[in-house]
């Protein structure tokens, strides 16, 4: 049965991890790859590294980061902001990132979600959608890592959803503003709304602040996998403990296992219980 | 001196994730289109990202589909290069490499069933793999899958059963990505990196 996923994400600032409260001041958290590394480690799915500087900027994700966490890493990742052509993301997945999200660029360009998907596969084009309720719907932002330049798009969160499907999107991370930075749980109701639009997986963002939030993201949401950044920088939430609780409720997870010794022995080459020429 | 294992270059975006994972591992694998240089190697991996139909005109392209089809020696598929090592796909209606016989099938979504079946799900041995010394959970991206028939050693569920590992004579496949599945995918690459 295919599990849920467990996603940290890394928001990424001149080259370093950094934490923000509602879009507003960063903090820096630590290095790329320690951070990276340590997820890994500690059982997390996936990574989104979310260059949060590059898409208000306009300037491309600094493909050098890219290649260190790609030699590094063996869970897959997703790299977000500032990819705006089919050039660049070229130059993140040729970097060694298996997926690349657009948000603001999709936006003010829809086409690149065709772009993409047909030069790359829907399996590595994600739409990242920033939404906050207003006015009887949820409305998409744009720009929101900027907070002079940030504001609503002008599209409504289902008519996007619906759009980017279309043009070939593989998978939707959808940051609930309104929720986001403050840990008082995932937007259930905006989460439903977006399950119901979306035949793709969905991933839950903005407000994850202790264990039973994930759950009610999983549970009642139906959501693929769900994201998450202080918690975890943080250290609130250790991945670790968060997975034993979910599998203890019932929800598909990929079990949390401590590196095994001998089996790093064996990526060495020496785990005595492999045959050295297997038949 | 021949390679002890080259990485074939059929295009795609993991390239490098292969190539960085078994550098991972303490083995250097080389990315070529040379026919010569593949036939000559010891071991061979045909990565594969997006559609069959995209890697196979590459491979035809590159001249590479009859020393592909005649290697003796360990290959092995990932992702979509495992669908081409089948007879048919029906991505594309394409006519693939045809060592393994069967063909390979768009997944059928469901309400609460997404495709593209992507994510971590659990590998179960059916058959006997030197690939393999455990069942675990890997990571998968795929919309198309074959059969778990007889020639699979490994299936995986996502709506039906599929082949998450296939074994016909020296052509090994995964539908799973090893070099993103964590310790445990990283085994199956080092396992295979010891094949002869």
């Amino acid at each position: 049965m295919l599990t849920r996923r467990i996603i940290p994400c890394l928001d990424v600032r001149d080259g370093v991890v950094v934490k923000g409260v509602r879009f507003g001041a960063h903090v820096v958290v630590g290095a790329i790859e320690d951070l990276a590394r340590r997820y890994r480690d500690e059982g997390a799915d996936e990574l989104v590294l979310y260059d949060i500087t590059a898409s208000p900027e306009r300037r491309r994700v600094d493909v050098a980061w890219v290649e260190r966490v790609a030699a590094s890493l063996d869970i897959p990742f997703c790299v977000a902001g500032g990819i705006s052509s089919v050039d660049d993301a070229r130059a993140v997945l040729s970097a060694g990132a298996d997926k690349v999200s657009i948000n603001s660029p999709a936006l003010a360009r829809p086409a690149l979600v065709d772009e993409l998907a047909r030069e790359f596969g829907s399996q590595c084009v994600v739409v990242g959608v920033d939404s906050a309720w207003r006015d009887g719907e949820w409305r998409t932002h744009r720009l929101t890592g900027d907070p002079s330049r940030s504001g609503e798009s002008g599209r409504s969160l289902l008519a996007w959803l619906a759009e980017v499907q279309d043009r070939g999107a593989g998978e939707i991370v959808l940051n609930c503003m309104g929720s986001d930075g403050v840990r008082n749980g995932y937007d259930i109701a905006q989460l439903r709304a977006a399950r119901d639009a979306c035949r793709v997986p969905l991933v839950a963002s903005g407000g994850a602040g202790a264990v039973e939030h994930f759950a009610a993201a999983f549970e009642q949401a139906d959501v693929d996998g769900a994201l998450a950044a202080s918690v975890f920088h943080s250290g609130a939430i250790a991945i670790p403990t968060l997975k034993r609780a979910l599998a203890s409720r019932g929800i598909a997870i990929r079990p949390y296992q401590p590196a095994n010794p001998f089996t790093r022995h064996s990526r060495e080459g020496r785990n005595p219980s492999c045959p050295a020429t297997p038949s | 001196m021949n390679d002890a294992l080259v990485i074939v270059d059929a295009g795609g975006a993991n390239l490098g994730s292969v190539r960085a994972a078994f550098a991972r591992l303490g083995i250097d694998a080389p990315v070529t289109t040379d026919a010569a240089r593949i036939a000559a190697a010891e071991r061979v991996v045909l990565p594969g990202v997006g559609a069959a139909a995209t890697v196979m005109s590459r491979l035809r392209e590159l001249g590479l589909v009859d020393t592909i089809r005649s290697l003796q020696q360990p290959l092995l598929g990932i992702c979509v290069g495992m669908q081409v090592l089948y007879k048919r796909c029906e991505e594309g209606e394409v006519e693939a490499l045809g060592v393994i016989p069967g063909s390979v099938r768009a997944l059928a979504g469901a309400p609460g069933l997404r495709v593209p079946h992507m994510g971590w799900n659990r590998v179960r041995r059916c058959g006997t793999s030197p690939l393999l010394d455990d069942d675990g959970h890997a990571y998968f991206v795929h919309s198309y899958a074959a059969d778990a028939d007889e020639r699979a050693v490994a299936d995986c569920e996502h709506g039906t059963r599929f082949a998450a590992v296939v074994r016909e004579r020296n052509f090994h496949g995964v539908q799973f990505h090893p070099e993103r599945s964590g310790e445990w995918g990283a085994h199956v690459l080092a396992r295979f990196a010891r094949l002869s």
